[in-house]
This record gives C-alpha cells, structure tokens and sequence, in this order.
C-alpha cells in the first residue's frame, strides 16, 4: 500500500516553458493560427480526474495508439502564496500538434497525472535551476531535462502568474515539459526520476473496455 | 428548491429560497429557520466544497449567434476550457477590472452541476447524471486575448470574475419547467438595461450532449460544473456597473464592476 502527496488545489500546466520547445516553435509563432508569440504564461489545467498517485496503472484509450509523456515538477503553494514544496509530475498527453485551442481532451483524460510520490519541502531545494528529471520507460533512460533551461525560472513563473491570477494553497503550478517528450504505450512502465525526489513510477494499461 | 450557501453573522449557513415582504425569492431561510433578506447576507457559490477541487469546464461559441458575431463559423466539436476554482465567487460581490483594459464582458451561462459520478454516459441517460443548474456569469477580459490555447487563461482564469449563484436549483424542478432546460430564457441588464437576450434551445451543443461527450473521456463527479455558454450580444462593462445575469427559473446573478 503506497500512500501519495496529491493536491487540495487546483493543477496548472505551463506550456512552452523550455527554450528548446519554445524555439522548436518559434518559426510558426508568428504564422496562423497563432500569429504571435505569446506574451504571457501559457497555462492549462489537469483536472482532478487526471490524478493518478505514484504506483498506480494508468488507462490508455483503446482509440489511442501512444501518449505523450511530459516530465515535470510541479511548485506547490503554500499558505501565504509561497513555494511550499516541489513534487515530481507524469503530464501525459494524447499526441496533438496545434496549441491554437485549450487541449482538454487530449490532457484530461482520467488518470493522465501521475504525481508524487512525496511533496519535497521547499526549504531544502537551494535552487530549482539545479533539478535534473529523467525519463525512464522500461528502465531504459528516455529523455534527460535540465530546469537551468527553463525560459521562465520558478520564481519568475510564480510571479508573471500571479500578475493575472491568484494561486491558492494547495494549488500546483508546473515548470513546463521539455521538447523531446518520449511516446509510451500500454504495457510500459514509466518512472521519473530526480536527485532528491523518490521517484515516480505509473505504467500505463489498456482501458478496460465497457 | 433553491439552495443558497450565504454567510449571515459571520457564520457559514446553508438555506432555501424564501419570500420576503410578498415577494419570491430574495430572502433566504437558513437551517435554523431564520428568514434573512439577500442584502443582509454575505453569498457563496451555491456548492458545497467537495474533497478534490471541482472541474469547471467551459464552452466558448456555444450559441450559434455568438459564434457569428465573433465572426467564426459554428464549431463542429465543442471549444472547451477548464477554470480553476479560485476563480468563483456568489452572488452580490465585486469583479475587479483591471486599469487600462479596453473591453471586458461578462457572459450569461446555464452552468450545469453534476450530480453524479457520470462516465460513459449515453445521451439519453444524461439527465439523470445532473444534479442541478445555477446561473453562471463567466467574464472575458478580451485585451488578453493570446491565440495560445485560446481563451487562454489571462483571459478567463482571473480572481472574482466567474460570479456563479445566487442559488443551486435542484435538476428537477427546472426539467419539470414546460420545455425543460433546453428552453429558457436568459438575459443580461447592465444598470438595469438589457443587452443580452437569448434563449438555451440555441445551443449547439446542448446538456445531454455535452454529458456524453465529456464523459467519453473524463468521468464527472459531484459538484462539477460545465458552464454551457453564452449567446449574442455581450458589450464592455466599466467600474461601478450593476450586471444581472438572469435565467428564467434558475434565478438572477447580481454583480458588481469594481476598479482595481
């Protein structure tokens, strides 16, 4: 029996946060549909039906042949709108190119969060720029992400964030998921992994048809 | 029955719509049988707080009238968005407009309030998955509009702009309404003119369908909240603006433009 930090607030993800994806985008920017580069956070949110803890299986849609895997680490807010701890994210994802309209039905599929294990407090995380995550899916290492690599660092994130919207205790912000994203289907075990953090372990499972 | 969660004398109360001095509906009975009129009373969003943050989700063009006149063609598949919660607040209290914004609106919608777990449901089956309806009030600051995961979330994510209330409406007295819920008729005064009108049988996507589609792949819990659009004619609502959202036997969503 694994018990597993899981949020009381709300899960928002940040799209475009590393600079390999932001400039892997970059000549489409100013193209249709975008036709700008964005000037603010590029948020959406993981709904509660996404949360899956550590350990657990996670379905994949008969009608899905691979989901994305997003490696994260997501700032949860404390009382006082501070960074009470980092947590380690699974932000899988149905496979899609646009980011012109909000993807809820390609991110908010049940069970496409994993999180945890354990929150990691923030006072012993000198500086988030230093997290190193790796992907692993069947043991085999999948995709290595540098935080120093981010275009928004943690506490500029926070704050371009909070100059629109409040962040409440319990809420999770992410950092963003690098380019690169490894595909996985039914069948795979993912782990992530990052010094300081237990790692996260999900594998993924074909949905039990009805 | 129209429930209300209110704070009255700096407690939490929950309650029913009452009549006050003949009229309907603008006072509240609180559980220990006090009678209180609206003014006295403090409004929350009329849902209880469940153990998982609620799932807000949000149709944008969902009336084919509006979709014209943000001079798109009607959407063949629903444009959702998801809100965070921290976004809600009730009846009577202040929306902040931020200086030097050009045009933000409010939107009327029929905000549907899942009753039950609901996943796989068949469109024939999906009223019985709601629990009830409120009147939601879903502001768009359109100066923020980006066309990143668009309507992105500066745009509609931001602290007091969705009002949702006064009152939680249990699922069957509006389905016993003559014509249900896809035919009521909604509309908007800002300081007491209207300018919206519209009526939800002109929806595209309407409840049981939207239901099922979500359902497809995210299952529906208690307490979740599908904002179901809103139609044509939303204009630029400036501080100190009074804005009634109204949906005939749902109830009138009073709200408040303050500066900020």
């Amino acid at each position: 029996m694994t018990t597993s930090f899981l949020p009381t607030g709300t899960v928002y993800g940040t799209l475009l946060n590393f600079r390999a994806e932001a400039a892997a985008l970059a000549p489409q920017m100013t193209e249709a549909p975008y036709k700008a580069p964005p000037k603010a956070p590029v948020l959406y949110v993981k709904t509660a039906n996404t949360w899956s803890p550590h350990g657990s299986a996670i379905a994949v849609p008969a009608s899905v042949p691979e989901v994305e895997v997003g490696a994260s680490i997501g700032m949860v807010i404390g009382a006082e709108g501070d960074i009470e701890g980092f947590v380690l994210l699974n932000d899988l994802s149905i496979p899609h190119a646009s980011f012109f309209r909000p993807p809820v039905k390609f991110k908010c599929v049940d069970g496409f969060l994993g999180i945890g294990p354990a929150l990691r407090d923030a006072q012993d995380v000198a500086d988030p720029a230093q997290f190193r995550v790796e992907v692993r899916i069947n043991r085999e290492l999948k995709q290595s992400i540098d935080f120093w690599q981010l275009v928004r660092p943690a506490p500029q994130l926070l704050a371009d964030v909070g100059e629109f919207m409040t962040l409440a205790h319990g809420d999770v912000l992410m950092l963003g998921c690098d380019l690169g994203r490894p595909l996985a289907r039914a069948g795979d075990r993912i782990d992530i992994s990052a010094p300081g953090f237990e790692t996260l372990s999900n594998t993924l499972v074909k949905e039990a048809t009805a | 029955m129209k429930h209300a969660r209110v704070i009255f004398e700096g407690r939490e109360h929950t309650g029913t719509a009452h009549e006050f001095n003949g009229q309907a509906d603008v006072a509240v009975r609180l559980g220990d049988g006090r009678v209180v009129p609206q003014d006295q009373l403090v409004w929350l969003p009329p849902l209880a707080p469940t153990a998982r943050p609620r799932t807000i989700l949000a149709l944008g063009l969902n009336y084919a009238d509006h979709a014209k006149e943000l001079e798109f063609k009607a959407p063949e598949e629903p444009l959702v968005f998801v809100k965070g919660q921290s976004t809600l607040i009730g009846h009577r209290q202040l929306t902040h407009r931020p200086a030097d914004v050009k045009f933000m609106h409010y939107e009327c919608e029929l905000a549907i309030v899942v009753g039950k777990t609901a996943k796989h449901v068949k469109r024939d089956d999906a009223y019985d998955f709601i629990g009830g309806y409120t009147v939601a009030n879903d502001y768009a600051i359109r100066d923020y509009l980006e066309n990143w995961y668009r309507p992105n979330l500066r745009v509609k994510n931001r602290d007091t702009c969705t009002p949702l209330g006064p009152w939680f409406v249990d699922a069957a007295d509006v389905h016993n309404l003559p014509g249900g819920p896809m035919a009521l008729e909604l509309r908007t005064t800002v300081n007491g003119t209207v300018t919206q009108q519209g009526n939800t049988r002109d929806m595209i996507f309407d409840a049981p369908f939207l239901i099922e589609y979500f359902s497809r792949f995210m299952t529906l819990s208690p307490g979740d909240l599908i904002l179901t659009g809103t139609p044509d004619g939303v204009v630029d609502c400036q501080p100190g603006d009074v804005v009634v959202t109204e949906i005939d036997g749902v109830g009138a969503l009073v709200n408040t433009i303050a500066a900020r």
